[in-house]
C-alpha cells in the first residue's frame, strides 16, 4: 500500500470522528439503509433549522417576479403563453448564496458538539457559507479547494471563491486537479480533529429543507395556491433533495420538482487539460448525474443527498443559455447575479412556455456576483483557452470547444432527459455493491423509495440483471 | 507556499493518463515562522494555528483575478430584448 492507499484504508474512522455519526448502525439487508431515521437522527426538527438560521440572519430570503422576463417568454412563446416566472432571491443570505442554509446546521451543530474548528472539501460557494458560519460562530475554518491546473491556472470563479473565504476568516488549501482531494481533505480531518462540514451530510441537507418550505409558504400567502413547478440547480444533490423536502414537508405534493444542469458532456472531470474548459464548476451534468444514479460516492459512508427520490424531471441547459439568462436578468429586471445560480432560471424561461399563464414557477436560487464570478471574466476566461464564444444557436454549443450565446430569446431551449435511464443506472449500481444475485424485500423497498419506482418496474429492471428478491 | 501532497507513481489508479503524469500539488498560505526565501524550504503557520511545511512561493500574496474583458457577444442581449418588451 502506497501512503495514498493507507490513509484512505482508514477513511471510515477519520469521519467518524469528524462528523460524529456512526453511520453502519442504519445499514440493513443486502443494500439498503434507513434512509428517514438517519435524517431524523439529526435532532433538529424543520421549526429547530428555521429558529437557528434566524438567528443568523440566514433564510426568509424575497420571492421576487421577474415580470419583464415573463412578458419576454410570452412574446416568444409558440401558443403565446407561459407561466409566471418567480425567482428566490438566495443571494440576500450573509455570505449570498443559498449555501448558508446548509452550513448553518452543520456549524451550529460543531459549535454545540464542542469542536473547535469546522472544515470542508468545496470549490463552491458552500466554502464562504461554511467560512461565514464559522466566523460568526468563533470557530476555526479550513476550506479545501480543487483550484488549479498543474499550470497553476485556476478559473476565476474559483479563484474569488477562494479569496471570499479568506476574507471570512477561513484558512484555503489550494490544490491541483484529482480526485485524491478527498486524501488531503482526510489528511487535515486527522491532523485537526475538525468537524467534517460535508455537504453530503444530513445537516447539509436538512439545512435546505427550509427553502423548500419558504417557497410554498411564500406562494401560497401571495396567490392562495402551491407553485405549479420548481426549478432546482442540480450537481450533488443536496439542493434537490432539501428542496424537494421541504416542500413535502409544506404540503406541497403537487408542485412539480425540476432539476436544471449545465451540460458538459464529454468534459472528464479528474481530467487536468478539461479542468479549465469548462465555464462552470458546479450545477453541471459532471457532477450531476454520478451522484443522482450513485449518491453514495461522496464524502460520507451514506449522503443524505438522494436526488432520485424527489425528481420529477431533469433538464439540461448550455453554457451559453446560462450566461445569455444572466445578462438578460441584469438589463431587463435589474438584478445583478452571478450565473451559476441563474443555470435554473434558464430552464425556467424554457419551460414557463409550456405552461399557462396563470401558473407559477419558482426559480429557487440566486447567489451573488464579482469579479471573477460574473459573466465578463468566465467569458474572457474561456477565450483565453482557447473556447471559441460566438452568437447564434445555442443547439450548436459542443462543451469544450465552444460557448454560444442565443442571438434571440427564442432559441433558448432545454434538453429533456429520461428520468428512467438513470433510476435503471442507479439500479445497477446499487446491485454491482452486493455479493451473490440475490437481495431481500427490504432491499427491493429500499431501491424503489430511492427511485421513485414502482416495486413491479424495479422487480423488472432487476430480472434484467439476473438478480432475485428472497 | 507550494507542497507536493502526491508524486505521480503515489496518486489513485482510476485516474485519466493527463492527470495521472502530473504531480497533485497544494498551496497553503500562512506566516513564516523564521526568516526566509523565495524557493526556499519553511515552515509557515496558518490562520487556524496549524503548522505546515514547503516551499515558499510568494510573498504577501495578491489576488489577481477581476472584472475581465469586454465581451462583445453580449452586447446585443439587453438591447433585443427592450425592442421585443417594446419599452424603449
Amino acid at each position: 500500500m502506497n501512503k495514498y492507499e493507507e490513509l484512505m484504508a482508514r477513511k471510515n474512522e477519520i469521519m467518524k470522528k469528524s462528523v460524529g455519526v456512526d453511520y453502519s448502525k442504519y445499514e440493513k439487508g443486502k443494500l439498503s439503509f434507513n434512509y428517514e431515521e438517519m435524517m431524523k437522527d439529526t435532532g433538529y426538527s424543520l421549526s429547530d433549522v428555521i429558529k437557528i438560521q434566524n438567528n443568523v440572519g440566514v433564510g426568509n430570503t424575497p420571492l421576487l417576479e421577474l415580470r419583464n422576463i415573463t412578458k419576454l417568454a410570452r412574446k416568444v412563446s409558440k401558443t403565446g403563453k407561459a407561466a409566471r416566472i418567480f425567482v428566490k432571491d438566495e443571494s440576500a443570505n450573509p455570505s449570498g448564496s443559498f449555501k448558508d442554509r446548509r452550513a448553518s446546521l452543520s456549524v451550529y451543530d460543531a459549535k454545540t458538539r464542542g469542536y473547535k474548528g469546522v472544515a470542508s472539501a468545496t470549490s463552491g460557494n458552500y466554502g464562504a457559507a461554511v467560512a461565514s458560519q464559522a466566523a460568526m460562530r468563533g470557530l476555526h475554518c479550513i476550506i479545501v479547494q480543487e483550484a488549479y491546473d498543474s499550470r497553476k491556472v485556476g478559473q476565476p470563479e474559483i479563484l474569488e471563491k477562494g479569496r471570499k473565504c479568506e476574507a471570512l476568516g477561513a484558512e484555503v488549501l489550494r490544490l491541483t486537479v484529482g480526485p485524491e482531494l478527498f486524501y488531503t481533505y482526510l489528511k487535515m480531518l486527522d491532523d485537526t480533529g475538525y468537524y467534517n462540514a460535508s455537504l453530503y451530510s444530513t445537516y447539509g441537507v436538512s439545512g435546505v429543507e427550509s427553502l423548500g418550505y419558504e417557497i410554498a409558504i411564500n406562494c401560497r400567502e401571495k396567490f392562495g395556491k402551491n407553485p405549479d413547478a420548481v426549478v432546482v440547480t442540480h450537481a450533488g444533490g443536496g439542493n434537490v433533495t432539501g428542496t424537494g423536502r421541504g416542500l413535502i414537508k409544506a404540503g406541497a405534493n403537487d408542485t412539480m420538482l425540476i432539476g436544471a444542469s449545465v451540460n458538459l458532456k464529454g468534459l472528464h472531470m479528474a481530467s487536468d487539460n478539461d479542468f479549465n474548459k469548462k465555464s462552470f464548476t458546479t450545477g453541471h451534468t459532471g457532477f450531476g448525474i454520478p451522484f443522482m444514479t450513485n449518491p453514495d460516492r461522496s464524502d460520507v459512508p451514506r449522503s443524505a443527498a438522494r436526488p432520485l427520490r424527489y425528481l420529477d424531471r431533469y433538464v439540461t441547459v448550455t453554457q451559453g443559455e446560462v450566461f445569455y439568462t444572466t445578462e438578460l436578468l441584469a438589463q431587463i429586471e435589474g438584478l445583478e447575479r452571478g450565473p451559476a445560480g441563474n443555470t435554473s432560471l434558464a430552464a425556467a424561461f424554457a419551460i414557463s412556455q409550456e405552461m399557462d399563464d396563470n401558473q407559477i414557477i419558482v426559480v429557487q436560487e440566486t447567489e451573488y456576483t464579482g469579479a471573477g464570478k460574473h459573466i465578463l471574466p468566465q467569458l474572457t476566461f474561456a477565450k483565453k483557452n482557447g473556447i471559441d464564444v460566438s452568437v447564434g444557436n445555442p443547439k450548436d454549443e459542443v462543451p469544450g470547444k465552444n460557448i454560444i450565446i442565443p442571438d434571440h430569446p427564442s432559441k433558448l431551449y432545454i434538453e429533456e432527459h429520461d428520468l428512467n435511464k438513470y433510476r435503471r443506472s442507479y439500479i445497477k449500481n446499487a446491485a454491482e455493491k452486493i455479493t451473490g444475485n440475490e437481495i431481500l424485500k427490504c432491499d427491493l423497498d429500499f431501491l424503489a423509495d430511492e427511485t421513485k419506482e414502482s416495486k413491479e418496474q424495479v422487480i423488472k429492471i432487476l430480472h434484467e440483471l439476473n438478480i432475485v428478491v428472497r | 507556499m507550494e507542497e507536493i501532497v502526491l508524486n505521480p507513481n503515489e496518486r489513485a489508479s482510476h485516474l485519466p493518463d493527463d492527470t495521472k503524469a502530473v504531480p497533485l500539488k497544494v498551496w497553503v498560505r500562512g506566516f513564516c515562522m523564521d526568516d526566509c526565501d523565495i524557493g526556499t524550504q519553511a515552515e509557515i503557520k496558518t490562520v487556524s494555528g496549524r503548522l505546515a511545511k514547503g516551499t515558499v512561493t510568494l510573498e504577501k500574496p495578491k489576488y489577481n483575478h477581476d472584472f475581465g474583458e469586454y465581451i462583445e457577444e453580449l452586447q446585443n442581449i439587453g438591447k433585443q430584448a427592450r425592442e421585443i418588451l417594446g419599452v424603449i
